[in-house]
């Protein structure tokens, strides 16, 4: 799960991380009247999205008056921002931060990560904030410095001090910044974090170090013990398929091709998106209805792919286990019904009460195009897309 | 012979009274040897009853005990599987196979730190967990659609495992054992840990590699073969067409920060040796071609 910058900076605070003053807006008015709680005069107004890359596409602007701050916060609420992390369509801003300025001397970078060849947490700092991580480590790996953190000790102050220096940080600036590194490891494990990034953070004229930015994402796994994140949740950043999907147990995923797949199994429904790639179309999406999948379940994946205009044909993919095949046979019989299908549908069945399964299928008297092998129902699926 | 698990092993279920537990632990228990294998169930506070003439124990180390299961394969619920793992692990058991999906990943972190210098192997989180054909089912895999025969099959997933293993019977290939390695970041045994089992059990001849998204551990995988391996590999991954910074269902299963896209895994398996389809549907037939 993902969360706003701002709350990520309050949640930050409360273990004692620094961070530029500022508050939350969903107004202008809101805006303007937390700049007069901030005081000063120059303000930075931020776009608050889920996702990175605004600064560039115009989504962090510098008020130097509150009539600029007033401009500046009519102008990006409501607009579409896109960055590189929106996709084309972009990101409609409802939310703004309204921090105090800051006076830069020097951006760094700090992150944590659940590091998978160590199988532990990691810390990772550069000396070159602001830009994307991911380049700086390709372009020039000797500037990104590691520390892998003993889960029993936790982040020594020793090491966290040790990366501080190796970054360039001043060392009157070292134990603060060591303080820094040991607050965010307690967030990103108190909190049950997947990725914490602080990019920038910096330096500021008065030797001060900042959270100049925050990005804190959540392992979903684990929101069952912390309400308090979840009660960040918000749904305007999340895709409504998505939300829809998870709500019936479903895990689901929109994609931009034409073919909408449903398939028992994450793993077999990645190899049915690319098998339908290998044959010339596109998905539509990933859906994995998972082991238990009942009808009410099928029905249910069956409106959300139809719900999406680009769909062209279902292509249903299904390796019964546990879950048989004559129950899903059922399942997408009652399904076609409720939803009236309006577009060609590709069953293939395999494994458990597989006979049983297609021979629902066959007498439910429904236009199914029905497959073998997976090979079979992608270049039947394709076909038929083609047809369309 | 086989990996891991075989005819003789003895095994405890722990979270067998819940309504997964004793679901799966009568279908492995009808499986193959499984009324020899399955002895033994653990649920706390439920010491001294039985279920299908399986006896059930408050703790792995009585269970251990009194039967002499050095295996458990493990149903409890997210918020408790970790506890449970560890308890296995305390109690040094040969094997530990976590079936459970959605166990916090931090839970794991720790699970894997505790784990550190003890005897005990796991195999999962979230996988289906590992079956010898025609001697043990250990876990959530269809017993039927396999049969005994000298390809090992490695897998992080569930459903594709068994198209795999379906591909293989339509050529007429059975599996010596087939390991569910499982969809997690953080997990047990991994794809090269499985791969060096293989390479010494002398009832494999060949094995299939199936990969996912996320990570790097195809990659060490296929370096390791490329040094040592003495059997031919064949692999797949899946997600070629899995969006950037998107997770496929599983936890592990999402490309991030420019790392663990399938095509990458592939070209590095292809460098070493190992022969690769990108056509999920041709797994079995490659398999055949290179015996």
């Amino acid at each position: 799960m993902k969360i706003h910058e701002y709350q990520a900076k309050e949640i930050l605070r409360e273990y004692g991380v620094p961070t530029p003053r500022g508050f939350s807006a969903f107004s202008v008015m809101d805006a303007v009247e937390n700049a007069q709680r901030l005081g000063g005069d120059t303000w930075v107004v931020k776009a608050q999205i889920h996702a990175g890359g605004r600064g560039k596409a115009g989504g962090v602007k510098v008020a130097r008056s509150g009539g600029e701050l007033e401009k500046f916060a009519g102008e990006m609420l409501g607009m579409h921002l896109v960055t590189p992390q929106t996709g084309e369509e972009g990101r409609i801003v409802k939310r703004l931060l309204i921090e105090e300025g800051a006076q830069i001397e020097a951006e760094y970078y700090a992150g944590l990560v659940v590091d998978r060849g160590s199988q532990r947490v990691v810390l990772i700092a550069s000396r070159e904030g602001g830009t994307e991580i991911e380049e700086v480590a390709r372009d020039t790996p000797e500037k990104i410095h590691k520390v892998t953190i003993d889960p029993g000790k936790g982040l020594l102050r020793q090491d966290a001090g040790d990366v501080a220096r190796k970054i360039g940080i001043p060392e009157s600036a070292v134990d603060a910044a060591g303080e820094f590194f040991m607050a965010l490891y307690r967030v990103f494990v108190e909190k049950d974090a997947m990725l914490l990034e602080v990019n920038p953070m910096i330096l500021d004229r008065g030797g001060r170090l900042l959270a100049l930015d925050a990005k804190i994402n959540f392992d979903d796994n684990a929101l069952y013990r912390h309400p308090e994140i979840l009660a960040l949740r918000d749904l305007d950043e999340e895709d409504p398929a998505e939300i829809e999907a998870s709500r019936f147990g479903l895990s689901y995923i929109s994609l931009d091709g034409n073919i909408g797949c449903l398939v028992n199994g994450a793993g077999l429904a990645m190899a049915t998106m690319d098998i339908v790639k290998l044959y010339g179309a596109s998905p539509a999406n990933f859906l994995d209805v998972g082991g238990g999948a009942s009808v009410e379940k099928v029905t249910e994946a069956f409106k959300l792919m139809l719900a999406n205009p680009k769909v062209e044909v279902i292509l249903v993919n299904i390796f019964g286990g546990i879950m048989k095949c004559d129950v899903i046979a059922q399942g997408i019989v009652a399904a076609a019904r409720q939803v009236a299908l309006n577009v060609p549908l590709v069953v293939r069945l395999e494994g458990t009460h597989v006979e049983l399964g297609k021979k629902i299928l066959a007498e439910s008297g429904l236009p199914i195009i029905s497959a073998n092998t997976m090979m079979d129902a992608a270049k039947k699926a394709v076909d038929a897309a083609k047809g369309h | 012979m086989s990996i891991l698990v075989d005819k003789n092993t003895k095994v405890m279920t722990q979270g067998m009274t819940g309504k997964t537990g004793m679901f799966h632990t009568l279908q492995c228990k009808n499986y193959a040897n499984g009324v020899n294998c399955f002895v033994a169930g653990v649920t706390p506070g439920k010491g001294g009853q039985n279920f299908e003439g399986i006896p059930v124990f408050d703790t792995v180390r009585e269970a251990k005990h009194s039967t002499g299961a050095a295996v458990s394969v493990i149903y409890v619920p997210p918020p408790f599987a970790a506890a449970a793992i560890l308890e296995a692990v305390e109690a040094e058991l040969d094997l530990v196979i976590c079936i459970t999906e959605g166990i916090p990943v931090h839970d794991m972190i720790n699970v894997r730190y505790r784990m550190e210098g003890k005897r005990t192997l796991l195999i999962g989180p979230n996988c289906p967990g590992i079956i010898t054909p025609d001697e043990i089912k250990i876990g959530i895999m269809p017993g039927h659609i396999h049969k005994k025969g000298r390809i090992g099959v490695v897998s992080r997933s569930g459903t594709l495992t068994y198209e795999a293993v379906g591909q293989l019977m339509e050529v007429g290939l059975g599996q010596s054992s087939c390991v569910g390695i499982g969809g997690d970041p953080v997990s047990g045994l991994k794809h090269i840990d499985v791969m060096k089992r293989f390479n010494e059990d002398p009832e494999t001849d060949a094995v299939i590699m199936v990969g996912e998204i996320g990570g790097n551990d195809e990659e060490i995988c296929a370096k390791w073969i490329r040094d040592n391996m003495q059997k031919p590999v064949v692999g797949f991954v899946a997600g070629l067409t899995a969006p950037k910074d998107k997770r496929m269902g599983h936890a592990g299963a999402i490309i991030s920060g420019g790392e663990g896209g399938a095509e990458e895994k592939l070209a590095v398996m292809e460098e070493c040796g190992i022969r690769v389809t990108r056509n999920p549907s041709e797994i079995g037939r490659l398999l055949k071609s290179v015996l």
